[in-house]
C-alpha cells in the first residue's frame, strides 16, 4: 500500500520550519497586491504573533498557510507541504497538521460543545470508540469539560472559542493558526483566550496568531512578532527586517541576532508593534520564551 | 533552537485512515433524509414522475414489439401453381424449398382446400363460391420463414429460389407490408430510446438540484470539514449515496406507477403483457446510478468552487 507514500513526496519532515514564506506574493482582481514579496520563516514549536491594521493582508498570509488560497509569486510551505507541489486533492493532509481558529468561531449551531469536537475527530477519521473520550479530553484540555453538554449558542464568546481552539487541536498539529482569535471577547475572555494559546504552545506546538490589538503583544514580549503594512513585511522581531531569504529558503533559525528595532521608522504612522515592545520592556528574542 | 518540547512535535495524526466509513456514511444520509424530507420526498417523486415516462415508453415499446412478432410469423411465401402442375413436380419443389437455411416449414394447400378456406375465411362470398363451377382457386405451395429471417430481403430470396420452378405461375409475399413492419419497429424502438434519454437526463438534473440543494443546507459544515482537514471522498460519500437512494426511492415509484398502469389497461381496456421484469430492474439501477452521478457532479463543483 502508498498509504503514506505522500509522507515521502511531499512531506520534508526534518524541516525545522514550520512555516515557510519565500518571496510570497499574493494578487486579488485590486490594483495593490494583499501581499507583496513577503519571506519568513516560523520555527517549530515557536509562538508569534502576525500584527498590522486590518488590510495590511494578516488574514491573507494565514490563508496561504492553510491552502484556502496559492499564491500568486513566490512559494509557501507550511508544515512541510510546499504550496507549489502539493495537490488540491491532497491539502486535507496538511489541514490535520495545521490548525486554524476564527475570529468568528464557526462552530456547528445547534450542536453542544462535545458534538462539535467529536466531530473533527470523526470527520478525520478517528477510531470510533476513542472518539467520545478524546472530545472530553480536548474540552477539559481548554477548560470547557463541564459545560460539554452545552449547546453552543449557549456558550459565552469565550467558551466558544476554547470550543473552536478544542476543534483545532483534535488532528494534534504542528502549527495552529489563529484569525483575530480575540477580536469578538470582551478583555477577560481575551486573557483567557491568550493564556490558552500560550499553554498550548507550551506542548510544543507552535502558534501564528494575526491580531491587530498591540495591547497582546504587550502582554507577551517573548513572543515573536512578525508586522504586516500594506502587504510588506515591515518588522520581525527575530531579527532579520525582511530576511534576504534566498531561494533555497535555508532557515536560519539560530540568527536571534539583535532586534534591529529601529530601522526606518515612519514617523506619520501610529506606535508599530516594534514601539509597542519597547514600552513594554526590553524584547527578548522570541526562542527563548519558556511558559 | 527551538523551545522546550516535552512532547515531540510530530504530526501523530498520519492520515493512514483510508477505509471508507461506511456507518458514518449511512448515518449521515439518513440524518439527510430526516433534515429535509419534503426535499427528498418531492425529488424523488420528480425522478420517479420522470422515469415514469421512461416505463410507459417501454411498455408500448414492449406491446409494440410482441405484437409486431405475432404479426411477423405471417411472413410468408406464397408460390401458386399451375393448375398441370404434377405432383412429383411439387414434391421436387417441397423438397428443395425445406432445404433452404432460412426457411422453418413448406405446406403444400391443394385447389380443394384452397377452396374450404375461402369458404371459412371469406363467408360473405359463399354464394359466388357455391355458384362456380370449375375451382378457380390455385393450388399453391406455402412457405413460413425461420423467427430472425422474416425480413423482406429473405422472403425476397425465397421467393425468387421458389420461381425458378417451372411449375409455378406467381410467387407472393407482400413486400411492402413487410417493409412497413420493420420500419414501424425501428421507429419504435428510436423513440424509446430518444425519449427514455431525454427523460433520464430529467431525472438526474433534478437528483443534481436536490443534491445540490442539500449541498448548500450543509455548506457550513462542510466547510468545517475542509478546515479540519477531512478528505474530499469522505465528503462526498455522504452526497452520493443520498442521490442513489432518491435514485432508487424515484426507481420504485416508476415501476409502481408503470404497474398500476399496466394492470388497469390490462383489466379495463384490453390485454396487453408487463415489461420483463430485467427491464425494471435495469431502470431501477439507472435511477441509482444517475442519482450518483449527479449528485457526484454537484458536490464535486461545490468542493471546487469554495
Amino acid at each position: 500500500m502508498d498509504v503514506n507514500r505522500w509522507y515521502i513526496l511531499t512531506y520534508e519532515a526534518d524541516d525545522p520550519n514550520v512555516i515557510k514564506f519565500i518571496h510570497v506574493t499574493k494578487e486579488y482582481d485590486r490594483p495593490e497586491p494583499a501581499l507583496s514579496d513577503v519571506s519568513f520563516h516560523l520555527l517549530k514549536g515557536q509562538f508569534s504573533f502576525l500584527t498590522g491594521h486590518s488590510g495590511s493582508g494578516k488574514s491573507t498570509a494565514l490563508r496561504l498557510a492553510h491552502m484556502v488560497e496559492r499564491p500568486t509569486e513566490g512559494e509557501v510551505r507550511a508544515s512541510g507541504f510546499s504550496s507549489l507541489r502539493t495537490s488540491r486533492r491532497d491539502v486535507w493532509k496538511l489541514r490535520r497538521t495545521v490548525g486554524y481558529v476564527f475570529q468568528d468561531f464557526r462552530l456547528l449551531p445547534g450542536r453542544t460543545a462535545l458534538e462539535n469536537v467529536s466531530f473533527a475527530l470523526e470527520v478525520i477519521g478517528s477510531p470510533k470508540n476513542q472518539i467520545l473520550s478524546r472530545a472530553q479530553r480536548l474540552l477539559g484540555q481548554v477548560g470547557l469539560a463541564p459545560k460539554a453538554g452545552a449547546s453552543v449558542d449557549q456558550l459565552s464568546g469565550g467558551e466558544q472559542q476554547r470550543v473552536a481552539i478544542a476543534r483545532a487541536l483534535a488532528s494534534e498539529p504542528l502549527l495552529l493558526l489563529a484569525d483575530e482569535p480575540t477580536g469578538n471577547l470582551d478583555e477577560r475572555a481575551t486573557r483567557g483566550i491568550l493564556d490558552l494559546f500560550w499553554e498550548i504552545n507550551a506542548l510544543g506546538m507552535a502558534v501564528l496568531m494575526a491580531t491587530h490589538d498591540l495591547e497582546l503583544l504587550r502582554r507577551h514580549p517573548s513572543a515573536r512578532v512578525l508586522e504586516l503594512d500594506q502587504g510588506r513585511l515591515v518588522y520581525d522581531s527575530a531579527g532579520t527586517e525582511q530576511p534576504q531569504s534566498t531561494g533555497d529558503g535555508t532557515p536560519q533559525p539560530g540568527s536571534d541576532a539583535s532586534p534591529d528595532l529601529g530601522s526606518e521608522p515612519d514617523p506619520t504612522r501610529e506606535m508599530n508593534a516594534a514601539e509597542v515592545l519597547d514600552s513594554a520592556g526590553e524584547p527578548e528574542p522570541a526562542q527563548q520564551h519558556e511558559t | 533552537m527551538p523551545p522546550k518540547c516535552s512532547i515531540p512535535p510530530v504530526n501523530r495524526n498520519r492520515p493512514n485512515n483510508t477505509r471508507p466509513d461506511v456507518l458514518y456514511t449511512i448515518r449521515e444520509t439518513l440524518i439527510a433524509f430526516k433534515r429535509a424530507p419534503l426535499l427528498t420526498g418531492l425529488s424523488a417523486a420528480m425522478v420517479g414522475l420522470a422515469l415514469f415516462v421512461v416505463g410507459l415508453f417501454g411498455l408500448a415499446t414492449h406491446n409494440v414489439r410482441l405484437y409486431l412478432e405475432t404479426l411477423a410469423e405471417r411472413v410468408e411465401v406464397v408460390a401458386y401453381l399451375r393448375d398441370d402442375a404434377r405432383t412429383a413436380d411439387i414434391a421436387t419443389m417441397q423438397a428443395s424449398l425445406t432445404m433452404l437455411p432460412e426457411v422453418l416449414a413448406v405446406d403444400f394447400v391443394t385447389k380443394g382446400e384452397a377452396l374450404e378456406r375461402a369458404y371459412s375465411e371469406l363467408p360473405e362470398f359463399n354464394e359466388i363460391l357455391t355458384d362456380l363451377e370449375v375451382n378457380p382457386l390455385p393450388a399453391s405451395i406455402e412457405v413460413r420463414l425461420r423467427p430472425g429471417s422474416r425480413t423482406a430481403a429473405t422472403a425476397d430470396r425465397v421467393a425468387q429460389q421458389a420461381a425458378l420452378h417451372p411449375i409455378v405461375e406467381e410467387v407472393q409475399y407482400g413486400q411492402e407490408w413487410v417493409d412497413k413492419l420493420y420500419t414501424l419497429r425501428r421507429m419504435g424502438a428510436v423513440t424509446t430510446t430518444v425519449m427514455g434519454t431525454a427523460f433520464a437526463i430529467v431525472a438526474a438534473l433534478i437528483i443534481g438540484t436536490a443534491v445540490r440543494i442539500a449541498i448548500f443546507a450543509r455548506r457550513e459544515e462542510i466547510k468545517i470539514m475542509q478546515l479540519v482537514g477531512a478528505r474530499d471522498s469522505f465528503i462526498h460519500r455522504p452526497f452520493l449515496l443520498e442521490g442513489g437512494v432518491t435514485g432508487a426511492l424515484g426507481g420504485a415509484i416508476a415501476v409502481l406507477l408503470t404497474y398500476t398502469t399496466f394492470w388497469s389497461v390490462f383489466n379495463y381496456l384490453f390485454i396487453i403483457s408487463w415489461i420483463p421484469w430485467e427491464w425494471a430492474a435495469l431502470g431501477m439501477s439507472a435511477g441509482v446510478m444517475f442519482g450518483v452521478m449527479a449528485s457526484g457532479y454537484a458536490v464535486r463543483k461545490h468542493l471546487r468552487e469554495v
